[in-house]
């Protein structure tokens, strides 16, 4: 039935090669096989938004991807948007601005927002609400959100120096 | 955590290994595009193909061509679509249906092909194993009764596609390849009203592109009932393509509603009445009457079901207001709560 496949992609800017099950998703294998649990698993039915990666720069929801599909792909997830000990513009913003409270859908909408922000870095509010109507939320009511993206894509224009890792497509 | 149950992945490049490995086990091999559909239903144990073919990889089934008429192949996604200013200007209502897909991420990943082919929903279909391990199963996966109507002898599961009834409405054909051959089906020929057997595709035919004829003349517009501004499928559409004269008086008309059966259901008594008249309010409202008589809501689905053929009344007058010309744009950020 089912068999094992070599993957072999581009994990936050570095390459990756892994020994995996044709039935595993990407966000298993990104959690079991590369211990990368910055990623959440919550409905694991697309209805949730907490599993969002970038792929090849494009929002995607990792719990209904075939990892075997991954292959050759640039993966960037939530611990591939810093650099070194500095945050990412958008993980300052949300940090300040309690756009994370539980925090379990942060690194999805963080994601999400990355991906709307690196091609529009002028997003209408809008703009952000569209591009994170897939990322539900139970805590913040959303507010605080948006404001944390709109100040992140503000910091980014001012300093684009700060606009790190992560930007491979 | 819910894991996809084992099988065997592979992935042609081209559409003639595709159909050539489809037709080595159709019946036990499914194909996936995006996933999005299919892998929850695999994850709920609701489909469990011993094969999976991915299309990903099928340079050939993606991109958008126009020329008089308009060509997409089924492996677009639908933010591709959306994207596109050829769709947006030429048929104004699938830009509309697409746009109000599920959400971002999943238009990202999910193709128009899929829409398409999308599985019939029931709230006692699209549910773990475990769930519906309790009630005894159902007629569609494992069981002998529908619970919708325990006395129905056919499956009531919900045609829960945006695209299929504007494609319908806009005259679209569909290309089908096998190992055997290649057939073009009109939209309005893709399927059947019954949840099970809801697609006239073959079990070895793989659905290649998507072909809607010149729209010059036409107008169209899709309304969309759903609970959220994002997410949630459709638990009542109304896609109504116009052809009209100079003065305003229809031509042609095409009227379809979504998710109200088991496919796609057009209203050919609300097509007799638009047709030769000018779009007065008498007019629209003796159209979303015809519209009203055909729609058949069930109690499984989203919100409650009397309401929801109430409601096909007011997205058929709504639609039909708008091709009027009526400024519509208020009642549809409150009907579909997303900029459109």
């Amino acid at each position: 039935m089912s068999h094992a496949f070599r993957l072999s992609f581009t994990v936050n800017g570095e390459p990756a090669e892994v020994l995996v099950d044709s039935s595993k998703t990407l966000l298993e294998v990104l959690r079991e096989d590369l211990n990368l649990t910055g990623t959440k698993h919550g409905c694991e039915l697309g209805e949730c938004g907490a599993c969002a990666i970038l792929v090849n720069g494009e929002p995607v929801l990792s719990c209904l991807a075939l990892a075997v599909e991954a292959t050759d792909s640039h993966v960037t997830t939530i611990e591939g948007i810093g650099q070194g000990g500095q945050l990412h513009p958008l993980q300052d913003a949300f940090a300040d601005l309690g756009g994370a409270q539980c925090g379990y859908c942060t690194p999805g909408i963080i994601l999400t927002a990355k991906a709307l922000l690196d091609r529009t870095p002028d997003a209408s509010a809008d703009q952000i609400k569209e591009a994170l109507s897939g990322n539900l939320c139970r805590c913040t009511g959303y507010l605080q959100i948006i404001e944390s993206v709109q100040k992140a894509a503000e910091e980014m224009r001012l300093r684009p120096d700060l606009q790190v890792r992560g930007t491979e497509t | 955590m819910m894991r996809l149950p084992a099988f065997t992945y592979r992935a042609p490049r081209t559409v003639g290994d595709a159909v050539l490995w489809l037709a080595e086990s159709p019946t036990d091999t499914m194909l996936v595009a995006g996933g999005t559909d299919l892998l929850p239903n695999m994850k709920r144990r609701q489909q469990t193909p011993k094969t999976v073919i991915g299309l990903k990889g099928i340079a050939e089934l993606t991109g958008i061509r126009a020329s008089g008429h308009l060509s997409i192949g089924a492996g677009t996604t639908l933010t591709a679509l959306v994207n596109s200013a050829d769709v947006r200007s030429r048929c104004l209502g699938l830009w509309q249906s697409a746009a109000q897909i599920a959400t971002p991420h999943l238009r990202n990943m999910g193709t128009l092909g899929g829409n398409l082919c999308l599985d019939t929903r029931c709230t006692y279909y699209d549910q773990t194993e475990e769930w519906r391990e309790a009630i005894g199963y159902c007629m569609k996966k494992d069981g002998t009764t529908c619970w919708v109507a325990t006395s129905s002898k056919r499956c009531l599961a919900v045609s829960s596609t945006d695209t299929a009834p504007m494609l319908l409405a806009l005259g679209a054909t569909v290309t089908l390849v096998s190992a055997k051959g290649t057939r073009e089906v009109a939209v309005a020929d893709l399927y059947n009203n019954d949840g099970m057997q809801y697609l006239t595709r073959r079990a070895d035919e793989l659905l290649t592109s998507i072909d809607i004829p010149d729209q010059t003349g036409w107008a169209s517009t899709y309304w969309k009932l759903r609970r959220r501004g994002s997410f949630d499928f459709p638990v009542g559409a109304a896609a109504i393509a116009l052809k009209r004269d100079a003065g305003g008086r229809v031509e042609l008309a095409r009227v379809v509603l979504g998710a109200v059966a088991s496919q796609p259901m057009p209203s050919p008594k609300a097509e007799a009445i638009l047709v030769g008249q000018v779009l007065s309010d008498d007019v629209i409202a003796a159209a979303a009457e015809a519209a009203y008589d055909v729609a058949k809501p069930m109690d499984n689905t989203d919100f409650e079901l009397v309401w929801r053929k109430k409601m096909v009344r007011t997205l058929v007058t709504n639609a039909l207001r708008e091709l009027r010309g009526d400024d519509m744009r208020a009642v549809r950020m409150s009907l579909a709560k997303q900029v459109l």
